[in-house]
């Protein structure tokens, strides 16, 4: 990289979800690891054409709905069995029917949390600032339009040379990204 | 993705969204009904008169905080009146918004794309209407806190083996799980907003809001996963909430509370009044805001046949219960089931059976399923239908129970209307703040019905 002139990257924008993904395969194929497509809407085919495959969500989720689920009954089995034990009418101080409720609704409110701020952590959120806003253009992208960003990260990354790859993948325009 | 269906043509009403529209016209269409779109007479004269009923409930809750539960109609035997039903009948309404948003995303019904934002902010903004009475009814809701579990000098904890606090656990969930599934649903359109606004203080708020949203490929693949384990837990708590619900009714020993049939029989009420309300409230808003080409003739349509089947399941749990009186060879349920046809409340009962199910067989009709005036005056009756339900189970249960020594009356007081009505107030005012703040529709999953949106199958291997 050019340390007088440092870049984010270059960014291509292309019209259709078509487009994209198949740039989005052609350059995986080329060896390019530090890129990411952006589109107005989620695209299925793009998993494959990226290889992306996290399901590091899920795990958290499970994880978090597990912790809840043994921290409501927990809790409720704590406070009617150790902290406030009242015998009400001989029943058990371990009451387990009744206490499934409790467990079940601290399960979903843990895991359903854990989903979503899993989801923005991994995501890197909040993030207000990132480099390829700085391209003007880039505003449609959460409108109509279909971008794919290679880094300049990227080991294989060459101002020249990948500039004329993105031209080979017949983008509508080609900017580059200030950091 | 969505794939647009073939249906044959005896039950093709139209298609879910119409042709003509492309990426940037829906974005456009709906953002600008946020951005762009002038406050008119018509939302300002009805922001007035919102504000004007929640006046009711701010005089209603400061004379209810200053003098005590007494100056409601409530009284042994009547322990329970408005306040529990009007709880029911909000956190109902709520459950149509999770169903369309979670139950149909599931399912993968393409139709939910269009409204599924309007019932889930309808479902946030009913559970607040619904969170308010309960607190209410304690009387002193300075001592709400004292319903969680905290450790206090006290030494005391909750009872872990009443439904009412597996209300609270149930009510809270739901509230919370609901709010951030709305939330994560609105990040992508909230991007879309900061990007095409063009004051600062706009693109400032939407910014902030949208925490930076671009669309990556990577941040959809964890999205869409997010999303549909969302919609995973949020199935099942739907069905929870008003199941525990019922349980305040059924755990107990009230002759006409204490059957099986409550639960299931609950959960489709909410539903069917909650259909209700997304029609009671979406055809006026789809008038007004001229989005009859993105909430199209198929919606209402299939809302009504919702709206249709929970209303058959409702009418089986009437039956039932008449049964059940009957049946159970006990007398005190035949009483309480004959009590309730022909007592003092008879009027509200015979108006509920006509409100909830002679009125919905309407439905069975195409054409009045797919005109918006009769749809939306047959909403409003279901609506009307499912308050008087929950008065008459509350009500008639409790005021002539055991022992007839200590039976009694109960009518509710001005001050008990008040408080309703100031929450009809909020939720109107809830509602029309939100159509003007945050984008009404889900914009991002509308640009996925579009004809143009699907990867053509050449690249697709």
């Amino acid at each position: 990289m050019d340390a007088a002139n440092p870049l984010y990257g270059l960014i291509a924008e292309f019209e259709t979800p078509t487009e994209l993904v198949e740039a989005a395969r052609r350059t995986k194929e080329a060896g390019f690891r530090k890129f990411d497509a952006f589109s107005p809407y989620p695209i299925h085919e793009m998993d494959d054409a990226m290889d992306l495959h996290d399901n590091r969500v899920s795990g958290f989720t499970f994880i978090g709905g597990l912790l809840g689920c043994i921290g409501g009954f927990g809790l409720a089995t704590w406070c009617s069995f150790v902290a406030l034990p009242l015998n009400i009418g001989g029943r058990p101080l371990i009451s387990v029917p009744m206490f499934i409720p409790i467990t079940f609704e601290c399960t979903i409110l843990l895991g359903g949390l854990t989903a979503a701020i899993s989801m923005l952590v991994m995501n890197g959120f909040p993030s207000p600032y990132h480099p390829v806003f700085n391209v003007e253009r880039f505003a449609g992208a959460s409108r109509s339009k279909f971008f794919l960003c290679i880094e300049s990260a990227d080991p294989k990354f060459d101002r020249q040379a990948t500039e004329n790859f993105l031209v080979s993948l017949n983008p509508e325009e080609i900017a580059e990204v200030a950091p | 993705m969505a794939q647009p269906v073939e249906l044959p043509d005896q039950i093709y009403v139209g298609p879910v969204i119409d042709e003509g529209h492309s990426l940037a016209s829906v974005s456009d269409k709906v953002g600008n009904i946020v951005l762009k779109r002038k406050i008119t007479l018509g939302w300002t004269l009805g922001l007035f008169l919102a504000i004007g009923l929640l006046q009711a409930l701010a005089a209603g809750a400061v004379w209810l905080f200053m003098k005590g539960v007494g100056v409601w109609g409530i009284n042994i035997p009547n322990g329970w009146g408005f306040a529990i039903i009007n709880f029911v009948w909000w956190i109902g309404i709520g459950h149509a918004g999770t169903l369309i948003s979670a139950i149909l995303l599931l399912l993968n019904q393409s139709w939910r794309n269009a409204i599924n934002r309007f019932a889930e902010a309808m479902t946030l903004f009913a559970v607040m209407c619904a969170g308010m009475f309960p607190v209410m009814h304690t009387g002193r809701p300075w001592l709400a806190y004292w319903m969680f579990p905290y450790p206090n000098t006290m030494d005391l904890w909750p009872q872990f083996r009443s439904p009412l606090l597996w209300d609270v656990f149930a009510v809270s969930t739901y509230f919370t799980i609901s709010a951030v599934f709305w939330f994560v649903g609105l990040l992508p359109d909230l991007a879309t907003l900061r990007d095409t606004s063009k004051k600062r203080w706009q693109q400032v708020i939407y910014g902030m809001l949208s925490m930076g949203w671009r669309g990556s490929a990577r941040h959809w693949q964890r999205y869409e996963k997010a999303s549909l384990l969302l919609a995973g837990l949020a199935t099942p708590l739907v069905v929870s909430v008003h199941t525990v619900v019922s349980f305040d009714f059924a755990v107990s020993i009230i002759p006409g509370w204490h059957t099986t049939i409550f639960p299931p029989y609950f959960v489709a009420g909410a539903i069917y009044s909650g259909f209700a309300m997304v029609l009671t409230l979406m055809i006026p808003v789809r008038k007004f805001y001229g989005l009859d080409d993105i909430i199209t003739m198929r919606h209402l349509n299939n809302m009504a046949k919702v709206t249709l089947a929970t209303g058959m399941v409702v009418a089986y749990g009437y039956i039932m219960e008449a049964f059940f009186g009957y049946f159970s060879a006990d007398k005190y349920e035949k009483f309480m089931i004959w009590n309730r046809m022909t007592g003092p409340y008879a009027v509200f009962y015979w108006c509920l059976i006509l409100c909830n199910i002679v009125t919905p067989q309407f439905l069975w009709s195409k054409k009045i399923r797919t005109s918006p005036g009769i749809l939306w005056i047959i909403s409003i009756i279901v609506n009307i239908g499912m308050w008087l339900e929950r008065f008459v189970i509350v009500v008639t249960s409790l005021h002539r129970d055991f022992l007839p020594s200590s039976w009694g009356y109960y009518a509710p007081t001005i001050w008990d209307w008040a408080v309703y009505i100031g929450t009809l107030g909020f939720f109107m005012t809830m509602i029309l703040l939100f159509v003007r703040v945050l984008p009404l529709i889900t914009i991002f999953e509308l640009r996925m019905l579009l004809p143009g949106a699907q990867v053509r199958e050449k690249v697709a291997h």
